[in-house]
């Protein structure tokens, strides 16, 4: 599965990060880092969460 | 799963995502969502920042999801434009307008209403800010040009401060408190996020009240106990919220600053929950109970407690380290944790001198809260180690670390 990430509705708020930190990094200017392309092993739930958790709902999942 | 009937009371963000997590967790029973205001649901965060910004913007609400979607792919009866006004638990019913609807599972989630100032109404021009129509009222206000006064230095008063400064207006703050924020992040650091106001020409008074609003059916001018009189062409009040528990009078719930659940957001009465700003909830992860405002905690809450309410042999709890954020003046404030610390340290630059910096919160021996201005790649690292119940140390040492990483990728 991939992560898609719309940077036009993208505000950096982090929630993803602290879901699913082997995934999300926000950084310094405020921009968010796939910290991989596809999901981590082992970690779909806390990225569909991350996804879930979303406030701008930019995040999503592309098999 | 049982239930055939979920009624969801409250049709703000936390209502939403209990009707989507029904549907996602298979419920194929009736679902009714009930809401107060003629809206669809739609996100409040933005409504004290770009929705006011923008000069002559069309102002298209940010809506959830459309209509369709709800009725159509979700399924949701929906039931808008008129508040609730009792619950029976008994008969397990809910009074909405002059119908009485009958429930399988309920979950509360009316969230809170903006605290008045004492003669506010009747007067144009004075508003709160929670709702669409007021977000609408005041941004028609600035598109005019308005002399803002904004009453109340916290996150929606200065929120809105910043807008109208944005579009180059005048604009007062009046904060009754020595400090503005002490509540949300402690005085200290109160403190410094006042020096934003004054590095972006907003007017702030704080040790002074609001004695009177005057004018002849539209205000003219805010009086202050200090003798002052502002001329004011739209004054906003950011004097918090209350949670929005007065139809439940007699349902037989307790309510304390909102309506008291245990850890896994049930009343007490059977198969109903709450969910959001209106739920007073045990959180394991502090040991306490709270009552949140913030968009992160409606948005899981109001899902897992759908979920609890349609299959309660399996609910599960929710435990949370809390988290907000607040964009003023180009600047973001991100919080994790609670405030109420013996200590505050600040261990990475300093908001007055470098317009940035991140301080944790100290309780006993225990990391319990982190604050980030203009560091969006700190906060959550400090989520993370809260959650994980890190000491004092842990979270200094872990901010010596990064400081260090910092210095030598910038040497």
């Amino acid at each position: 599965m991939k992560i898609i990430v719309d940077r036009a509705k993208c505000t950096g708020l982090g929630i993803c990060e602290s879901l699913a930190p082997d995934a999300f990094e926000v950084n310094d200017d405020g921009e968010l880092v796939l910290k991989t392309e596809t999901v981590p092993p082992g970690t779909l739930s806390d990225v569909e969460e991350a996804i879930a958790g979303c406030p701008t709902e930019a995040l999503r999942l592309e098999p | 799963m049982s239930a055939r009937r979920l009624v969801v009371v409250g049709a703000s963000l936390a209502g939403l995502r209990a009707v989507e997590a029904a549907r996602k967790d298979g419920f194929d029973g009736r679902i009714t969502l009930v809401g107060a205001e003629p809206h669809l649901p739609y996100d409040r965060p933005p409504l004290s920042k770009q929705f006011l910004e923008e000069i002559g913007a069309d102002g298209t609400p940010p809506t959830f999801r459309t209509e369709e979607v709800l009725r159509t792919d979700l399924g949701v009866e929906l039931l808008l434009g008129t508040p609730a006004t009792f619950l029976d638990t008994r008969n397990r019913a809910v009074g909405v307008g002059e119908r009485t609807i009958g429930y399988d599972a309920l979950v509360i989630a009316t969230g809170a209403t903006a605290r008045q100032l004492p003669g506010m109404q009747g007067l144009d021009g004075v508003h709160t800010l929670r709702t669409l129509d007021d977000a609408v009222a005041i941004r028609r206000a600035l598109d005019k040009g308005a002399r803002t006064v904004v009453v109340g230095a916290g996150f929606i008063g200065a929120e809105t401060a910043a807008a109208a400064r944005k579009r180059g207006l005048d604009v007062v703050v009046v904060e009754a408190q020595p400090t503005p924020l002490v509540r949300a992040v402690g005085e200290t650091m109160g403190g410094a996020l006042a020096s934003l106001h004054l590095r972006h020409g907003t007017d702030l008074r704080c040790g002074v009240s609001v004695i009177a609003l005057e004018g002849e059916g539209r205000v003219e001018r805010v009086r202050l106990s200090d003798g002052t009189a502002l001329d004011a062409d739209l004054v906003v009040v950011g004097a918090g919220a209350v949670p929005a528990t007065d139809w439940l009078a007699g349902s037989g719930l307790t309510l304390d600053n909102g309506v008291v659940c245990d850890e896994t957001l049930f009343t007490g009465a059977e198969d109903v929950y709450a969910a959001g700003d209106v739920a007073r909830w045990h959180n394991p992860l502090f040991d306490r109970p709270m009552r949140l405002e913030h968009w992160t905690s409606a948005a899981e809450q109001g899902d897992l407690a759908a979920r609890n309410a349609l299959n309660p042999a399996a609910a599960r709890g929710y435990s949370t380290v809390p988290y907000f954020w607040s964009d003023q003046y180009d600047t973001r404030i991100q919080f994790v944790g609670i405030p109420d610390a013996d200590e505050i340290a600040v261990v990475d630059g300093d908001i007055e001198r470098d317009h940035q910096c991140v301080a944790l919160y100290r309780a006993d021996n225990r990391l319990v809260g982190a604050l980030a201005v203009n560091r969006p790649t700190e906060i959550m690292k400090y989520r993370g180690l809260i959650t994980r119940g890190a000491s004092w140390a842990d979270g200094l040492t872990f901010a010596q670390t990064r400081r260090k990483a910092r210095d030598t990728a910038d040497a």
